[in-house]
C-alpha cells in the first residue's frame, strides 16, 4: 500500500471503488436506481431514519450481539484469543436481517408494496420474508432449484412468513440464477417492487447502502473490543460470499492500520481444483450483476460454475468493495475448502457448544490455521455470521444419516 | 457514411420502414446462422442484430435464455460470432449487422481487440444491454474512431435528460424497449409507444427501432407506424427453438414469419 486512501469517502458519486462497482444494467432500471440512490443519501443522515433503524436492531433484531471469547476453543488452539461476534444470535439467525431491516425501511419511505429478493442459503430469503409479514408487504422470493434442495427447511421457514418462493430452473440453479430472475422480476415491476439485495453486489448504490446497514457489526465489536479486551483486535476473519458480513465487520476498522484482516471464500474441492467459489483468489475483473468485480469466468466472458458445501458461499462475484480492497492490499483474501469448514463446523460445535452456519465455518476453518500463528495477548475476531440449524441435514446427508 | 446510416436513408427515400430480426448467433448450432442471415435478408429485413449468448442474460424472458444456453451448449464464443460475420460478408456486403449482448464477453476479450474486430469482420454496429452511457466513456471514442455505431436502449422509464445524454453517445438508431419488462415479454401497447416515439424524436437526432413485445404481422404494422424500425425476437427465436431438432427447417420458418412482417409493414 502506497497511500492510505480515505476509505469513506468511497464509493465515489458514481458507485466506484476505483476500477470497480459502478452501475451496469440495462436502461429500464437505470430511473428506479436514481430514485433509490437519491432516497437514501437523503435518508442516510436523517435523524429519524437512523433512530428507527437502531430501534429496531435493538428491539426486533435483538442487537447489540455479544462479542463472546471462546476460551476452550482458543485454548485448544494454542495462540490468539479468538472471540465470536455473535451475528448467529440475531432473530432469524444470521448477519442478513440487519439489511432487510434497513431495506424494508426504504421500501416503506418509497410507498412500494411489494417486495422481492434472491436467496441461495435461505437465509436472506427468511430475513426479507421476516420484514415483509412484519411491515404486511407481499414478498416474492428467488431461488434456485438446487438451493431448494439443499436449504429446503429455509424453503419452508419462507412459506410459513407468507412468501412465495419461486424456484429458478436457469443456469446453474443456484445464487447467481436467482438474481438474474430477480433482476427481470424487477424490471417487469418496477413501478411497485422494491428489490431487497442481500449482499454487497448489483448495481450502485446497493453495494453502499448494504455496506452501510451491515456496519453495525463492525461497529460493536470495535467498541465491544476496546471494552472487553482493552484494545482493538489484532485480526478480523470474516466468511465472503458476495462479501457482506465481511464487509459490515471490516468496515469500520478499516483506518486502524494495526487491524489485520483476512476474507475466506469458499475453495470447495480445492482452489487449483476449478470447483470451488473464490473469484478473489482465482477469478478476474469482469462485469456481472450490475457491477464490475473479480468474477469466475471462462476465457470467453461466460460465468462459469461454482461449487461450495454451502449454498451462501456458492456464487461466482463478489462485492466491488472487496476487489478494491484486495486490490489496494487492506485485507488479505483466503480460502477455505469443504472439508476444512466441516471440520471447523464439528470443531466449535463440540468445543463451544455452538453451531455455525456452513459459511461461518469457513471463517472459523481459517481462524483455526491463524490463530496459533499469533501470541497469546493477541486478540481475533470472527464473524459468526449465522447459526447452523439450516445445515444440519446437508451435515447429516454427508455422514449418510437419514431422517 | 456508416452502413447503417446509408440504410435508413435509403428506406427514407423509398418511404419505407426497417425491418430488424434478431437471433442468437450459434443457435442451436453454429452451421445454422449464416444461412439463416441469408434467408432473412431474402425474406425481407434490412438490418440483421445478431446475439451475442452469454451465460447470464439478464434483460432476456425464458425464450433467448434458452437460444443462450443451445448457443453455450454448441460451443459459441464472441470470436465464432464475428466469424459468422466474416462469412456473411462474403456474400453479402449492403445489409447491415449488429451485434447485441452483455459487457462481458466484451471486457473479456478487451475492448480494442473487439473494436478491430468488428471492422474486419464487417460488423456495423453493437449494442450492449448492461453498458449505460454513464459507464461507456472507455468504449465510446474507440468504436467512434473506427466508424462502428454503438447503439443504446432508451426505456419507458428514461427521462428526458437521460435521453438527451443516450442521443449524445449513441448513433446508428436508437433502441426503444416498447415495455418494461424481459425480451419476449407480454404485448405492448401501441398508442403508448407512439408518445414516446414522439417525445424521443424531439431530444434525439437519431432514427428509431422500437422492440421487444412484437409477435406477429398486425404488431409489426401497427409499431412501423410509429417509429423508423420494428426489431422483432422471441417470435423468431421460438421458430428455431420449434425446428431445433431439424435444422433445415429453421430458415424457411424464420423466413416465413418476416415475410409476413414485412408485407404488413409495406401495405
Ligand atoms: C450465515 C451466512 N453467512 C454468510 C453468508 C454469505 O453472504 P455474505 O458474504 O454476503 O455475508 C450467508 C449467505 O447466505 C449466510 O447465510
Amino acid at each position: 500500500m502506497t497511500e492510505r486512501p480515505d476509505y469513506k469517502a468511497f464509493p465515489d458519486q458514481r458507485g466506484h471503488f476505483g476500477q470497480f462497482g459502478g452501475r451496469f444494467v440495462s436502461e429500464t432500471l437505470m430511473a428506479a436506481l436514481d430514485e433509490l440512490e437519491t432516497m437514501y443519501r437523503r435518508l442516510k443522515d436523517d435523524p429519524q431514519f437512523q433512530a428507527d433503524f437502531d430501534y429496531d436492531l435493538a428491539h426486533y433484531v435483538g442487537r447489540p450481539s455479544p462479542l463472546y471469547l471462546a476460551e476452550r476453543w482458543s485454548e485448544q488452539l494454542g495462540g490468539a484469543r479468538v472471540w465470536l461476534k455473535r451475528e448467529d444470535l440475531n432473530h432469524t439467525g444470521a448477519h442478513k436481517v440487519n439489511n432487510t431491516i434497513g431495506q424494508a425501511l426504504l421500501a416503506r419511505h418509497m410507498g412500494k408494496k411489494r417486495v422481492i429478493a434472491e436467496t441461495g442459503a435461505g437465509q436472506h430469503g427468511v430475513a426479507s420474508a421476516t420484514v415483509a409479514a412484519r411491515l404486511g408487504l407481499e414478498c416474492h422470493v428467488f431461488m434456485g432449484e438446487e438451493d431448494i434442495r439443499r436449504q429446503r427447511l429455509n424453503v419452508y421457514r419462507m412459506k410459513l412468513l407468507g412468501a412465495e418462493v419461486i424456484p429458478v430452473t436457469s443456469g446453474s440453479r443456484t445464487l447467481k440464477d436467482a438474481m438474474n430472475e430477480a433482476m427481470r422480476d424487477w424490471v417487469t415491476n418496477v413501478d411497485d417492487t422494491f428489490y431487497i439485495i442481500g449482499t454487497v453486489a448489483g448495481p450502485h448504490p446497493y453495494p453502499m447502502l448494504v455496506r452501510d446497514f451491515q456496519s453495525v457489526i463492525g461497529r460493536e465489536a470495535r467498541e465491544q473490543s476496546l471494552k472487553q479486551a482493552g484494545k482493538l483486535p489484532d485480526a478480523l476473519v470474516a466468511c465472503v460470499g458476495g462479501g457482506s458480513n465481511a464487509i459490515g465487520l471490516f468496515h469500520p476498522f478499516l483506518e486502524d492500520e494495526g487491524v489485520a484482516m483476512y476474507g475466506v471464500e469458499a475453495a470447495g474441492d480445492g482452489v487449483d481444483t476449478g470447483r470451488h467459489a473464490a473469484p478473489l483468489n482465482a477469478g478476474r475483473p469482469g462485469v456481472l450483476h450490475g457491477n464490475r468485480t473479480y468474477l469466475m469466468e471462462d476465457e470467453n466472458g461466460q460465468i462459469i460454475e461454482t461449487h461450495s458445501v454451502s449454498a451462501g458461499l456458492d456464487y461466482p462475484g463478489v462485492g466491488p468493495e472487496h476487489s478494491w480492497l484486495k486490490d489496494i492490499g487492506r485485507v488479505n483474501y483466503v480460502a477455505a475448502d469443504d472439508q476444512e469448514a466441516l471440520a471447523a463446523f464439528r470443531e466449535l460445535t463440540r468445543v463451544e457448544g455452538i453451531m455455525p452456519a456452513l459459511e461461518s465455518a469457513h471463517a472459523l476453518a481459517y481462524a483455526r490455521k491463524l490463530a496459533p500463528t499469533m501470541g497469546a495477548d493477541q486478540n481475533l475476531i470472527v464473524n459468526l455470521s449465522g447459526r447452523g440449524d439450516k445445515d444440519i441435514l446437508t451435515v447429516a446427508d454427508i455422514d449418510g444419516i437419514e431422517f | 457514411m456508416s452502413r447503417i446510416q446509408a440504410c435508413f436513408e435509403q428506406l427514407n427515400t423509398d418511404g419505407r420502414k426497417a425491418l430488424i430480426p434478431f437471433i442468437t448467433a450459434g443457435d442451436p448450432n453454429r452451421d445454422v446462422t449464416v444461412p439463416v442471415m441469408h434467408a432473412m435478408v431474402a425474406a425481407g429485413a434490412d438490418i440483421i442484430e445478431l446475439g451475442v449468448p452469454f451465460s447470464d442474460p439478464m434483460a432476456d424472458g425464458p425464450v433467448i435464455q434458452k437460444a443462450c444456453e443451445r448457443a453455450l451448449e454448441a460451443g459459441t464464443s464472441l470470436h465464432d460470432v464475428l466469424a459468422m460475420v466474416t462469412e456473411f460478408r462474403r456474400q453479402n456486403e449492403d445489409t447491415p449487422v449488429v451485434l447485441m449482448g452483455y459487457l462481458n464477453p466484451v471486457e473479456a476479450m478487451g475492448y480494442e481487440t473487439f473494436a478491430d474486430a468488428c471492422v474486419s469482420a464487417g460488423v456495423d454496429g453493437v449494442l450492449l444491454v448492461d453498458l449505460p452511457p454513464e459507464e461507456c466513456e472507455q468504449v465510446v471514442p474507440r468504436f467512434r474512431q473506427r466508424g462502428v455505431d454503438l447503439i443504446f436502449l432508451v426505456a419507458p422509464t428514461t427521462t428526458d435528460e437521460r435521453i438527451r445524454r443516450i442521443g449524445e453517445a449513441a448513433s446508428g438508431y436508437l433502441y426503444y424497449v416498447s415495455l418494461k419488462g424481459v425480451t419476449g415479454a407480454a404485448s405492448l401497447n401501441v398508442e403508448e409507444v407512439a408518445a414516446r416515439v414522439e417525445t424521443i424524436r424531439n431530444l434525439a437526432q437519431l432514427p428509431i427501432g422500437v422492440g421487444f413485445g412484437i409477435k406477429d404481422a398486425a404488431s409489426a404494422q401497427a409499431v412501423s407506424r410509429v417509429a423508423d424500425g420494428v426489431v422483432v425476437g422471441s417470435a423468431l427465436v421460438n421458430q428455431i427453438a420449434a425446428n431445433a431438432g431439424q435444422t433445415d427447417a429453421i430458415a424457411p420458418a424464420v423466413s416465413a414469419v418476416l415475410a409476413e412482417m414485412r408485407s404488413a409493414m409495406d401495405e
